[in-house]
């Protein structure tokens, strides 16, 4: 099976957000950057799906010059080879054109499944791979939590989370787009031996030239979708505790609630 | 001037931070397979591994093995990774951030107390028998030095290992072992002369599974409650001679340059630990509302801690000379000393004060910095008291 993974690297979830004065973004000074958490499980599906049927992993990825740190980082879990996406013009863009650039890298190469994260945990859109699967051709299915794929690698069972927690069962024809959720599998550590072996490996830098596109298909030009304001949530206030005998606490109670949360 | 500023953004630009000065893109990956080990397979488990006495070193030590991060310095014909002391030291600062020294001591018994005279003097059968399963997490080591009668004054060795055929009979107890419930091969030193001097002893390799080994008691500890810790009785114990590490009667030399790894191992303990015990008392000060404004903002907190900073910047740079002494071949043996000696020191001095800012939820064990400070104490007894260490110190300067 030649097996696609698309991995975006984002700010460490551990990261203190700080919009910059501007509010136009964030401010990155210091920030670590790791592997989206949602695409661990993707790597790992990938690595697992290639120790049982064989073949190769390449790993997809759109970003600047650190996004080959993420990469490397997958081919020191295993994967076999990197496509990095790297071009000052795919810069600010949004899931459409994003896309759209991942689309470009994706069609000359040779391949029975693709997988990726659910979304990103920095813009949280989750729009990416069905723009993605669109663009392709191919089906997509999102949240899954397991997968099976079948011998002749011709098709794939997967379950996805539907709403209260019941499981949907979806059979889909390959090549598809897999979007992977948290329980599908416990992503494996990157060893020693696997990070030194990661050096050698190959990745292929495609910018702007290389993808056959135009400036103006990709990247902020090639946006639907413009960033007009980043702001960061109020800051929650410490909770009241309230004191006294039962009764009298129902009753204030009773008039925090209608008063001053408006609940009631 | 312009020309120099110029310069210097120029650095500034292709240098992200100071430790880029000393480390790449491998290291850090390395230190996020550590970082992510210690959080999920260590950390999440370790308030029941405290409660218990002990930690499940076989599996951990296992994962650990799999993973190649025993042997990052060792040889790769034995299993190890063939790798320089820059990487061992990103795996020895992320152990650090184990929130306790149970595990980090056991560790660096299996990676720089119990093996590196193996590594270094043992003959080819020793390390494919016991070193190579060491690396790979197979077997568990413990050293075995310690005795009753015999601490800091190791010439005072009391158990004996007589040449008998083609055995040595062992015959003594051990004690303060760490790992010792749960080890499968001990590195032990034993007198194998009675003439004085320094030339009686001998190191041998001691599997746990021979009749005459017994697990004579598991000791209870103020601190460090999450590893095991034995007093060990051999009764006539016999072993092949070919468990001899090096020559016979060079056991004593080979232990002082064990030793050196062992105290090697806890510095970065004394600027990683020391940060997060640092970062979380600061976190509090920030919140605890003391006489209308926050604790942080109280000045004498506010240069203590200034003050810890400063002493921690100093170890950590003093470990960094250190491991480019031992990169270049250097003889780092005054250096390591003293660097242990301030290491404790400044451990048990933050840890003490840090508790004290929590005030009285500093005291309870519910607050992490309860078992710091509990821990703390051992830098200055083990591995060579703080005593021995001035000793060794005041040797080297000829006083």
């Amino acid at each position: 099976m030649d097996i696609l993974v698309c991995m975006k690297q984002v700010p460490d979830t551990e990261t203190k957000i700080v919009i910059n004065p501007e509010g136009t973004g964030i401010v990155t000074d210091g920030i670590k950057y790791v592997m989206n958490p949602y695409d661990e499980f993707a790597v790992e599906e990938a690595l697992k799906i290639k120790e049982k049927m064989g073949g190769t992993v390449t790993i997809v990825s759109m970003g600047p010059q650190r996004a080959t740190e993420a990469i490397r980082t997958a081919l020191a879990m295993g994967a076999d080879k990197g496509v990095h996406l790297c071009d000052d013009a795919f810069e600010g863009a949004d899931s459409y054109s994003t896309a759209k650039a991942l689309a470009a890298a994706i069609k000359p190469l040779s391949y029975d499944i693709i997988l990726g994260g659910k979304q990103a945990v920095d813009h949280d859109n989750a729009q990416v791979y069905a723009a993605l699967a669109e663009l392709l051709d191919i089906s997509h299915v999102s949240i899954v939590t397991q997968l099976d794929v079948a011998e002749d690698g011709k098709s794939a069972v997967a379950q996805r989370e539907v709403e209260g927690g019941a499981r949907e069962v979806i059979e889909v024809s390959l090549p598809a787009f897999i979007a992977c959720q948290k329980g599908l599998n416990e992503p494996r550590y990157a060893s020693l031996p696997g990070i030194m072996k990661a050096k050698k490996k190959p990745i292929d830098v495609i910018d702007l030239a290389k993808s056959g596109l135009s400036a103006d298909e990709v990247g902020e030009k090639g946006a639907k979708l413009k960033i007009r304001k980043f702001f960061l949530p109020p800051e929650r206030e410490a909770g009241k505790i309230l004191e006294g005998e039962p009764e009298e606490l129902a009753t204030q109670l009773v008039k925090l609630l209608r008063e001053e949360a408006k609940a009631i | 001037m312009e020309e120099n500023r110029i310069r210097e953004n120029q650095m500034a630009e292709q240098i992200a931070g100071p430790d880029e000065l000393y480390f790449n893109e491998e290291h850090g990956m390395l230190r996020q397979t550590v970082k992510d080990f210690v959080t999920k397979e260590i950390n999440a488990h370790l308030d029941e591994w405290e409660a218990k006495g002990e930690s499940p070193l076989h599996d951990l030590f296992k994962k650990m093995g799999d993973l190649g991060l025993l042997g990052i310095r060792y040889d790769e014909a034995y299993g190890g990774q063939g790798l320089d002391y820059w990487y061992e030291l990103v795996f020895l600062e992320e152990l650090a951030h184990i929130e306790g020294l149970g595990l980090p001591v056991a560790i660096a018994v299996q990676t720089h107390m119990a093996t590196p005279a193996i590594a270094e003097f043992g003959s080819d059968y020793l390390k494919q028998t016991y070193l190579r399963p060491a690396l790979a997490g197979d077997m568990v080591t413990s050293i075995a030095v310690t005795e009753p009668g015999a601490g800091s004054d190791v010439s005072a060795l009391a158990t004996t290992a007589k040449r008998d055929g083609d055995t040595y009979v062992i015959n003594g107890s051990k004690t303060f072992i760490t790992n010792g419930t749960q080890a499968d091969f001990l590195t032990l030193l034993a007198r194998t002369s009675e003439k004085p001097g320094y030339h009686s002893f001998s190191l041998f390799v001691v599997p746990t599974d021979l009749p005459g080994f017994e697990v004579s008691k598991k000791l209870d500890k103020l601190g460090m409650r999450s590893s095991d810790t034995a007093e060990l009785f051999f009764d006539d114990l016999r072993i092949p001679v070919e468990n001899l590490i090096g020559e016979e009667g060079e056991g004593f030399i080979y232990q002082m340059r064990q030793f050196q790894h062992e105290r090697y191992s806890v510095l970065p303990s004394a600027y990683i630990t020391t940060m997060d015990m640092i970062n979380m008392t600061v976190d509090y000060l920030r919140q605890r509302i003391v006489f209308g404004k926050p604790l942080i903002k109280q000045q004498v907190l506010r240069h203590r801690l200034a003050e810890w900073l400063t002493e921690i910047e100093c170890i950590k740079q003093f470990t960094y000379h250190i491991v480019r002494m031992k990169s270049a071949g250097l003889d780092a043996t005054r250096e390591i000393t003293m660097g242990k000696l301030k290491a404790a020191r400044l451990f048990q001095e933050i840890a003490q004060g840090c508790l004290q800012m929590y005030g009285g939820m500093g005291f309870m064990n519910e607050t992490l910095i309860s078992r710091y400070y509990r821990d703390s104490r051992v830098f200055s007894v083990g591995g060579g008291a703080d005593e021995v260490m001035c000793e060794v110190i005041g040797k080297l300067e000829g006083f």
